[in-house]
């Protein structure tokens, strides 16, 4: 029998799998629009803003390791995606997203919400395709969920003009595809993990450095086997938290611009780096040239052949998947007999120790207003450490990844590489969906949350009980911590005012808002709040405005030279 | 350094867009980009010059094996190669003229493959140094007109790119 286009795009998504689509209609998928209606296999969550659907397919994906979907119309629909796309792209993020397209003689021709998709996504996607016959549609679709969650995962974009999703053919589903272009790696190179080994137990500074990779290839228990029978130090960088438990004795915190004194101090001052999943990117390591250290070995171990010797060069390279490696590199370990000098280990273990005693997160706990520190830390003692967080981008998302304790991975769910301010309500949402039940908090802050905020109503229409943490300071708080610090106090546009009521704008999409005050109301409200078990609770923190994220690497400095409390 | 980078990939609509795409957003160099496809339909072979340090060279070559659509990659410096270059250049060849720049075309092997009464349209092969040195030895004012093909690369002998 002969489906047309789009009943072949639903077929396509339940032979994937896929239980969740996020979207909005549109004149140009129109067609697949009305076969969502006639099935139920395949739910539709509508979004109010193609960004806020990207975002939310993009935390699914995150909480689940499941490939994300989106669905957008032509033009508009397919612009207002890109900055979703271009977040999920930075953090090599598993999704599919479809786009309706103008009908295939108008192409070209600037019909009404025509737009070149394509042409636009293009840098940031992991591929993308332009559909001109009906037949291709399944076998690109096929191609697009493979690629997408294959070798460095990534979002692939299928555009689909009207009219092939009016046209007809034969649906048949392909079994498998193969691509003689495309042959991702996974097995690391024995012989260079050999020589890593080699250069490991070798060791007498050894640091352990590890990226998001380790939470993408699902190696958090490898990397913790690892960590423990080595006993050597551990960071996770913003992307890579909860890949190794931070209540773990091994852990020095986060690493980078905002990382932990002993977490910098250790990458500078080691003698041989193990890099996992991780890419020496600029807020992680500063500026090379101050990185770089000639009595330091490095070994990297990544999927992405790109991504090794781009800002740092590397002694051993070891390209593939983070989890077959760690895998063979803990078979190698178990049968070998060595270990590192346990006196030098020792000594090494020593000196972190007297880096931490400079408890670089300290703060004034006694203040009488609300610390932002204080509150993640009482989000993390209220949910027990087992909550879902998603974040915005600013001072409140490294807030949050200092000090609330991801000992999973999968649970710190924020926009590292893109810095996609936004992100965290409509995030929350694909966590929720995804993981019905389950604690999720948005730790936002009042700038962040005016840019998805319209998702409180999608929110409200599918039940999705979020809890919203902003910590609101008045101020665009990172800028005006930059400018307090590089631009003479200029606060330059960074001052907010004329804040809508958080409480009442709550209210009137149907929630329950809080506003918190006092530091000593600061946990019963979050207790409260999180007792409501069916409600989304809007909770507006007013915390301290001058309050700085601490410890700091200036742009262009290395990690030895932090500006610290 | 100036590197010729040959490839072979997919000849689908759009494949050109993501290499010239490529080199655009990461900032790298292109000298001359020139491609066609194979006596294999389904592939396009791109020759590439560009410049860069070696760290630059190797990121290069790492980002466009990282396209989809791109199968093989060799940066043909690599090893011994071949490279040629075809330009048409159109010459006054009046009265004044017409002697020496017959002469010219000659000294670099060019043939003269149009005549006007006042020109000659010159193609010329070689490498891109060759063609260079012929702009450089003719009278500046005499050049009308020239387009040029961009350079092409294969290895020498046993050194083949394919799949």
């Amino acid at each position: 029998m002969e489906l047309t286009g789009a009943e072949i795009v639903l077929r396509c998504l339940q032979e994937e799998g896929v239980e969740h689509v996020f979207g909005y209609p549109g004149g140009a998928v129109l067609f697949i629009y009305d076969e969502f209606f006639k099935q139920d296999k395949v739910k539709h969550i509508l979004t109010r803003h193609e960004q806020g659907a990207v975002h939310a397919a993009d935390g699914y994906s995150r909480s689940t390791k499941k490939v994300g979907v989106a669905l957008v119309t032509s033009g508009p629909g397919a612009t207002n995606a890109v900055t979703g796309i271009a977040t999920a792209y930075m953090d090599s993020i598993p999704m599919v997203i479809i786009s309706g397209q103008v009908p295939t003689p108008a192409i070209g021709l600037d019909a009404f919400q025509e737009v070149d998709t394509v042409g636009i996504t293009r840098p940031c996607v992991k591929h993308n395709f332009l559909v001109k016959d009906v037949k291709d549609i399944a076998s690109t679709l096929k191609k697009a969920f493979y690629l997408a969650s294959s070798g460095r995962p990534g979002p692939v974009l299928v555009d689909i003009p009207k009219d092939i999703t009016q046209h007809k053919t034969e649906f048949v589903y392909p079994e498998s595809v193969s691509l003689r272009s495309y042959n991702p790696v996974t097995k690391g190179h024995p012989g260079q993990i050999r020589r890593a080994l080699q250069l490991m137990l070798e060791a007498r500074r050894p640091m352990v450095y590890t990226g998001g990779g380790v939470i993408l290839s699902d190696a958090a228990g490898e990397l913790t086997e690892f960590v423990e029978m080595m006993n050597f130090p551990c960071t996770n960088t913003l992307m890579g938290l909860g890949g190794f438990p931070a209540t773990d004795g091994h852990f020095l915190g986060m690493l980078g611009m905002h990382g932990t004194f002993e977490a910098n101090m250790a990458m500078q001052e080691c003698d041989v780096l193990i890099a996992i999943g991780a890419r020496f990117d600029d807020r992680v390591i500063g500026n090379p040239e101050h990185f770089y250290n000639p009595s330091r070995k490095i070994i990297h171990i990544d999927i992405d052949p790109s991504s090794i010797s781009k800002r740092v060069r590397v002694d051993i390279p070891i390209v593939g998947n983070v989890r077959d490696v760690l895998q063979d590199m803990l078979k190698m370990l178990s049968s070998s007999r060595e270990h590192c000098n346990p006196a030098e280990l020792e000594s090494w273990w020593k000196q972190i120790e007297e880096w931490k005693s400079r408890d670089c997160l300290k703060y004034d706990r006694g203040s009488a207003i609300i610390k932002p520190q204080m509150v993640v830390e009482k989000l993390y003692d209220v949910t027990e450490g087992d909550a879902f967080v998603t974040s915005d981008v600013g001072q409140h998302q490294m807030w949050a990844a200092q000090f609330y304790k991801f000992d999973k991975p999968r649970r710190w769910i924020n926009s590292g590489g893109l810095g996609t301010m936004g992100f965290g309500l409509p995030a929350a949402m694909g966590v929720q969906m995804a993981n019905p039940g389950a604690k999720v908090a948005c730790v936002t802050g009042e700038g962040s949350i005016q840019m998805c905020i319209q998702e409180l109503s999608t929110c409200k229409q599918y039940h999705l009980p979020v809890k919203i943490i902003a910590l609101n300071n008045r101020y665009l708080g990172m800028v005006r911590q930059w400018q307090e610090f590089f631009h003479g106090n200029r606060y330059s546009e960074s001052y907010m005012d004329a804040l809508p009521d958080f409480v009442k704008l709550a209210e009137a999409y149907g929630h329950v808002g809080m506003r918190i005050e006092k530091p000593e109301d600061v946990e019963g409200a979050l207790r409260e709040a999180f007792a409501l078990k069916e409600r989304l609770v809007f909770m507006d923190f007013i915390t301290d405005q001058t309050e700085n994220v601490f410890p700091m690497v200036p742009g262009g400095k290395g990690l030895n030279e932090m500006i610290l409390v | 350094m100036r590197h010729i980078i040959s490839l072979l990939m997919e000849n689908e609509a759009g494949a050109l867009s993501r290499v010239s795409g490529l080199f655009s957003a990461r900032g790298y160099n292109i000298e001359s980009l020139s491609v066609a496809p194979t006596e294999d339909p389904s592939l396009s072979r791109m020759t590439i010059v560009t410049s860069g340090s070696e760290d630059v060279i190797e990121q290069i070559i790492k980002q466009l094996n990282k396209l989809i659509e791109v199968i093989k990659v060799i940066d043909l410096n690599d090893g011994e190669h071949i490279e040629r270059e075809m330009m048409l250049v159109k010459v006054k060849a009046g009265e004044a003229e017409r002697e020496e720049a017959k002469r010219m075309a000659d000294i670099f092997r060019g043939r003269i493959i149009d005549v006007s009464d006042q020109s000659y349209t010159i193609e010329l092969t070689g490498t891109v140094a060759k063609l260079d040195a012929f702009l450089a030895a003719i009278d500046r004012s005499w050049i009308l007109e020239t387009v040029r093909t961009g350079a092409s690369g294969i290895g020498r002998g046993n050194r083949m790119l394919r799949i």
